[in-house]
């Protein structure tokens, strides 16, 4: 279980403190699907990036399995098996989609498991094994490899940031079935910032954040309507200052 | 047999040589000649006038290799070696070359390689050349090679020049000259730490219809160490070359990178790209959440970079 207990995250800019997130108490069960939704610049991917300790929280504490984590490194949460799927993930010349998934891993991944992960992002996997992580990749391409790395890692909590973002309607129609897979298996946490309605509808529960507030949260049944809803008068955000 | 630990380890580094090995070679230890063998069709004799071999490679061979190691390991000793290579037409060879150095006194070593290729028309060559340096002592290990390439027309050459550790000083000299249709594909790596001073120049001429030429350099400079890269393509006919200059900097250390391109001709295509930057951070976050600490996620995004 991952609990999030008055979380708070303040950057000093030039006009004045800016609160990220806001004071915010979460609790993530161990098998739990979640979808983390909102505007843009709400302070979604930042909350992921708190979890998995590459930001620090300026206040409030994280646990995971009743271990306070706030004050542990990247390498350490990782090595608890908390994971998270870049939205922009780094680029890297010399190592190959193989090399990479098996770094993930921990070990040396089998060429056909690395396949199934690759073919589950909706990437020909004999292709794609022996390139390199370079700027040969598309962004779609990357983005896929990034997702498929952390279906190679054995995780209890597997963060994925806007997965949907630069992917193909075919590979996301896939991408969102390998979802459902991993939900039905119920063996990991799964968190999914997402502004899609397909990802959201797979979700047990849906958060949306705003202005580093959680605004909304619930199971998917009692959230989902809402959001549709409030879509509908869209760009009201724009009015906040 | 080899059988000295010393001479063994640095064959291995340099060569991935573990004992004598198949084909023709030439071992040479502290300046002098240490071990030879020709082949039918590879021929490596002494030279007469200066120090050195010349490695004649009879036009049709297929498939065959060349090791010319070189190894220093007494202090003091400065190195000066001449070899020529000439490839016949239609030949495809494998060579293999390097030097590695053990000093382990206070006086500098010093192995300076002038090697020459002349590489027949529609000829094949593979050259690899690794450089390496160890030992305790305080003496200086310097290596200092001069490459000189002539490609006759459609001949192919790949040159993978490797220097990865242990080497205090080294310059490097490398030309070629290209006839039409010859590629030639250059590729070096260069990693320095400690106070190491490490410089390449190069000039490629594509001076036949059709010549091409990729030049990919991937230096890695840590601690206190400085590199400089000048790499130089000049097209004097309808040709293309590309130039890539890539590095990554850390600690206090000092990369200069200088791509130059020249285009004498109106159809010469001429590319150059360099880069010099610190490790990326979202590449050490990346792995630091696949449970790596940052030591060793920037031992692999290198050795990923050197690979």
């Amino acid at each position: 279980m991952l609990e999030l207990k008055n979380v708070s995250f303040r950057v000093d800019g030039q006009k004045g403190t800016l609160e990220i997130i806001d004071n915010i108490n979460l609790t993530i069960n161990d098998d739990d699907f979640v979808v983390i939704t909102g505007p843009n610049g709400g302070g979604k991917s930042t909350l992921a990036k708190l979890i998995m300790g590459i930001e620090k929280p300026t206040s409030g504490q994280i646990l995971f399995n009743g271990i306070d984590i706030t004050d542990m490194s990247i390498t350490e949460r990782a090595k608890l098996g908390l994971g998270y799927a870049f939205q922009q993930p780094p680029r890297f010349k010399g190592i190959t989609v193989r090399r990479l998934l098996s770094l993930a891993h921990g070990s040396e991944l089998p060429e056909d498991l690395c396949c199934s992960y690759l073919t589950n992002v909706g990437l020909c996997s004999k292709e794609y094994l022996n390139r390199e992580v370079d700027s040969s990749l598309s962004g779609g391409e990357v983005k896929r490899v990034e997702i498929a790395s952390i279906m190679a890692r054995e995780l209890k909590v597997a963060i994925f940031d806007e997965p949907e973002a630069g992917i193909d309607l075919w590979s996301f129609t896939m991408l969102v079935e390998t979802f459902k897979v991993m939900k039905n298996k119920r063996n990991q946490a799964i968190v999914l910032i997402s502004h899609q309605e397909r990802i959201m509808s797979v979700a047990d529960k849906i958060v949306v954040i705003a202005n580093g507030k959680i605004r909304e949260e619930g199971s998917r049944d009692e959230v989902f309507p809402k959001l549709l809803g409030e879509f509908d008068g869209a760009c009201n955000f724009r009015n906040k200052a | 047999m080899i059988e000295n630990k010393v001479d063994k380890d640095l064959l291995s580094a340099v060569a991935d040589l573990h004992d004598v090995p198949m084909g023709a070679y030439n071992i040479r230890k502290n300046g002098e000649g240490m071990a030879r063998q020709s082949t039918k069709n590879i021929i490596i004799e002494a030279k007469k006038d200066k120090p050195g071999i010349d490695i004649i490679v009879k036009p049709g061979t297929k498939n065959e290799s060349v090791h010319i190691p070189v190894i220093v390991t007494a202090s003091g000793v400065k190195d000066l070696t001449y070899n020529d290579f000439y490839i016949g037409e239609d030949a495809d060879v494998l060579i293999v070359a390097g030097c590695g150095i053990h000093n382990s006194g206070a006086d500098a070593s010093e192995h300076d390689g002038i090697h020459t290729f002349h590489i027949g028309r529609n000829a094949k060559v593979k050259y690899v050349e690794k450089h390496y340096g160890e030992g305790e002592g305080t003496g200086e290990r310097v290596l200092n090679p001069t490459t000189e390439i002539e490609m006759d027309e459609n001949s192919y050459c790949e040159m993978e020049m490797i220097q990865i550790k242990g080497v205090d000083s080294t310059l490097r000299e490398t030309t070629a000259h290209l006839k039409a249709g010859a590629k030639l594909m250059m590729t070096e790596k260069l990693m320095t730490h400690g106070k190491q001073i490490a410089r390449s120049n190069m000039e490629i001429n594509l001076d036949g219809k059709d010549a091409s030429t990729q030049i990919i350099s991937r230096s890695v400079a840590k601690d206190e160490s400085e590199q400089v890269f000048y790499p130089r393509a000049v097209g004097n006919a309808p040709c293309r070359a590309h130039v890539q200059c890539d590095s990554i900097i850390m600690d206090n250390a000092k990369v200069r990178s200088i791509p130059e391109i020249a285009a004498n001709h109106n159809e010469a295509q001429i590319v150059h790209e360099a880069a010099i930057g610190r490790i990326n951070n979202d590449q050490l976050i990346k792995l630091q959440t696949f449970g790596m600490d940052e030591e060793e996620a920037e031992e692999i995004i290198i050795k990923g970079f050197l690979k």
